[in-house]
C-alpha cells in the first residue's frame, strides 16, 4: 500500500464531506476537475445495468448550476447532513489516475432536530493526479427509496 | 361513518379527506379495488415470456406476468400476490422470470395467470394425511385483475364493471397519452420517492396547473414554464383524468417581474450550463412539457425529452410512495440517450423542477393536523370543472375531488 496515496484520497474524502456538511456547497465543485462527472444511483439501476441516475452532471459547471439552483431556485426545510466515510480502498492506475472505492453513511437532521438515516452505500472514484480532484463520483445508493426529497448533494 | 362534505361543493375539500383511517379504509374498496384501472407497469418491463414483477395496487401486493405459453406474445396477467392457503406472499423477488410461482411457506403452486395447480401433500403420502376430498382452497384464491394495455402501459382492474381502458381514460385525455407513447420504449432507470404524506395531496399537486411556476422557481427562473406560456389544460368529463400543457415559445412577458413575485427572473442567475435543457422536438408538435394523470394514481410526464410513469402508492393515512420509471425510445440513439439522462436531472426526488413538491404536500399534511373540519379553498377558476386555454385555474383540482367523491359516495 502507498501509505501517501491512501492518506492523500482519504484527506480528499474528509473535504468532500465537510464540504457538504458544514454548508461549504460553492467549495463542492472545486473537487472535480473541469470536466469531472458525478452522478447518484442506485444499486438497484446498476444491478439491472440502467443508465439512470437520480442526480447527474458532467463538468464543473453543471455542478456549479446544480448549487446555484439550490441557493436561489429550489425550496427545501433546512436541513443538514452528517456524512461517515469509511472503508477506503485505494488503487493507483497510473502516474494520473487513482482509483477508490469508499462506504458512506448520511444522516440527515432537520430544524425540529429529526434525525434520519438518510442513505447509505458506496463511493466509486475515478481521481485525478497530481491535481488530486475527482475525475468522475459515483455514488451508489443501497436503497431505491429517497425520503422526500434530496437537495444537497451526497 | 364518513364525514359530511362542505356546503360549498367542488370549491372546498375538508381536510379530513387525508387524515381520516376509515376514509383510507373506504379508498381501498371503493376506489383500488372498485371500477377504476391502475397503473401496473411498462410493457417493456415484461418483455420475456414467463417475466414477472411485482408492485401493489392500494395496499394489495400484485404479481404481473407474461404467459411463458406463447413464444413472445403471451398474454399480460395480474393477481393477488397472497397464497391461497395461509396468505403468504407468493412471489417474493422484484421481478425476473419463472416456470412457475411457489409460496415459500407450504410450496402451493400457481401458474402466471394466478391459478392454484398443486397443493403439496394434497393427497398425503402413503394414504396418509392430506386434505379430503371435498376440500375447495380455490375458495380462498388469489384475486385476479383484468388486465389491458394501451401505448405500452399496463393496467388492471378488479371490477368485471369497469369500462374497457380506452373509454375509462376517455376522448379527452387518451390522444394525449398516446402522443407520447408513440413506439416501443426502453427502461431507463427507476427509483422511490417517499412524501410524509396522504396519496390524494399527490395527486391534486399534480393537477394544479396554478402552482407550478410559483413554487418550482427552477421554471421560472430560467422561464421554461411560465403561466405566460401558451398552454392549457384538459380535463376528463368525470372529472378523473387530466392532462396539462407548455407550448415551447420564448417567453417575453414580465407578469411576474411586474407582480414583484418570489418567482420572478433575475438577470444574475444564469445557468453556466444551459445544454441540459436542450429539447429535441422528438413529438413534433413544439410542446415542452404535458403532465397528465390518470385516476387513482398514475402520471406520465414528458418534460423536454424526459419520460416518465409515475405510481403513486399509499402507505397509509400520511404516507405515499412514488415510483418513478423513466424511459426511452427502443431506437433512441446515444446523443437522445444521454440528454434523457440529463433532463433527468429536472424530475424526481432531486429533480430541479418536482424536488419541492414532496416538501409541499407534506406542509400541508402538518399544516392541517389540528383541523380536520376546516377546508382548502379550492376557487381559482370558480367552480367550473373542465377543459380550458388558462393554466391559472384549479379546475383539474376539483375534477379529482368531483371523481373522488362520485367513487366514494360522499
Amino acid at each position: 500500500m502507498e501509505v501517501t496515496l491512501q492518506l492523500a484520497v482519504e484527506a480528499l474524502h474528509a473535504r468532500y464531506a465537510h464540504a457538504l456538511d458544514s454548508d461549504q456547497l460553492e467549495s463542492w465543485p472545486e473537487l472535480f476537475t473541469d470536466k469531472g462527472k458525478y452522478r447518484i444511483t442506485t444499486a438497484e439501476n446498476e444491478a439491472r445495468g440502467l443508465p439512470l441516475a437520480v442526480l447527474y452532471a458532467e463538468g464543473r459547471a453543471m455542478l456549479g448550476d446544480r448549487i446555484a439552483s439550490l441557493r436561489h431556485a429550489n425550496i427545501y426545510e433546512p436541513q443538514r447532513y452528517r456524512h461517515i466515510v469509511s472503508a477506503v480502498l485505494v488503487e493507483r492506475e497510473s502516474d494520473r489516475l487513482v482509483k477508490s472505492t469508499a462506504n458512506f453513511l448520511v444522516v440527515r437532521t432537520m430544524e425540529n432536530g429529526e434525525s434520519l438515516l438518510f442513505a447509505t452505500g458506496r463511493y466509486l472514484d475515478r481521481i485525478a493526479l497530481p491535481d488530486m480532484k475527482y475525475d468522475e463520483r459515483v455514488v451508489v445508493c443501497d436503497s431505491r427509496r429517497f425520503d422526500t426529497l434530496l437537495a444537497i448533494p451526497l | 361513518m364518513l364525514k359530511a362534505w362542505p356546503a360549498e361543493g367542488a370549491t372546498r375539500v375538508p381536510y379530513w379527506v387525508y387524515q381520516d383511517a376509515d376514509v383510507y379504509r373506504e379508498e381501498q374498496r371503493r376506489i383500488f379495488h372498485g371500477p377504476t384501472w391502475n397503473y401496473l407497469c411498462l410493457e417493456a418491463e415484461l418483455a420475456e415470456p414467463g417475466s414477472f414483477l411485482t408492485t401493489f395496487v392500494g395496499d394489495m401486493p400484485v404479481v404481473v406476468t407474461r404467459d411463458p405459453r406463447i413464444d413472445g406474445q403471451g398474454a399480460l396477467h395480474a393477481f393477488e400476490n397472497r397464497c391461497a392457503h395461509r396468505g403468504a406472499l407468493i412471489c417474493m423477488q422484484a421481478r425476473g422470470r419463472a416456470e412457475r410461482f411457489n409460496c415459500i411457506y407450504h410450496n402451493w403452486t400457481y401458474d402466471h395467470a394466478g391459478n392454484l395447480t398443486n397443493v403439496a401433500f394434497g393427497k398425503g403420502i402413503a394414504g396418509k394425511g392430506g386434505m379430503p376430498a371435498d376440500a375447495h382452497p380455490e375458495s380462498q384464491a388469489p384475486k385476479k385483475f383484468r388486465v389491458e394495455a394501451i401505448g405500452g402501459l399496463v393496467f388492471g382492474t378488479l371490477s368485471s364493471e369497469a369500462k374497457a381502458l380506452a373509454d375509462y381514460i376517455g376522448p379527452q385525455i387518451l390522444p394525449r397519452l398516446k402522443r407520447v407513447m408513440i413506439k416501443p420504449v426502453k427502461v431507463l432507470g427507476t427509483y422511490t420517492q417517499v412524501l410524509p404524506n396522504n396519496w390524494k395531496l399527490y395527486m391534486d399537486n399534480v393537477k394544479d396547473t396554478y402552482h407550478a411556476s410559483l413554487l418550482h422557481l427552477f421554471f421560472t427562473r430560467f422561464r421554461i414554464n411560465r403561466l405566460t406560456q401558451k398552454g392549457g389544460v384538459f380535463v376528463s368529463d368525470d372529472g378523473a383524468h387530466h392532462c396539462t400543457y407548455t407550448e415551447r415559445v420564448e417567453d417575453r412577458g414580465d407578469a411576474y417581474e411586474a407582480g414583484g413575485m418570489r418567482s420572478a427572473g433575475s438577470d444574475t442567475f444564469k445557468l453556466e450550463a444551459p445544454e441540459l435543457l436542450d429539447q429535441v422536438d422528438e413529438l413534433g408538435d413544439n410542446v415542452s412539457i404535458q403532465i397528465l394523470s390518470l385516476f387513482p394514481g398514475f402520471v406520465l410526464h414528458q418534460i423536454r425529452n424526459s419520460l416518465a410513469a409515475r405510481q403513486v402508492v399509499p402507505k397509509g393515512v400520511d404516507r405515499t410512495e412514488l415510483h418513478w420509471t423513466l424511459f426511452g425510445f427502443a431506437d433512441d440513439d446515444e446523443a437522445m440517450l444521454r440528454r434523457r439522462l440529463l433532463q433527468a436531472n429536472l424530475v424526481g426526488p432531486a429533480g430541479y423542477i418536482s424536488m419541492e413538491d414532496g416538501a409541499a404536500t407534506g406542509f400541508v399534511q402538518r399544516g392541517v393536523a389540528a383541523s380536520p373540519e376546516r377546508a382548502s379553498v379550492i376557487e381559482m377558476g370558480g367552480a367550473h370543472i373542465g377543459s380550458g386555454d388558462s393554466r391559472i385555474t384549479e379546475t383539474a383540482v376539483r375534477g379529482l375531488w368531483k371523481a373522488w367523491r362520485s367513487y366514494m359516495q360522499i
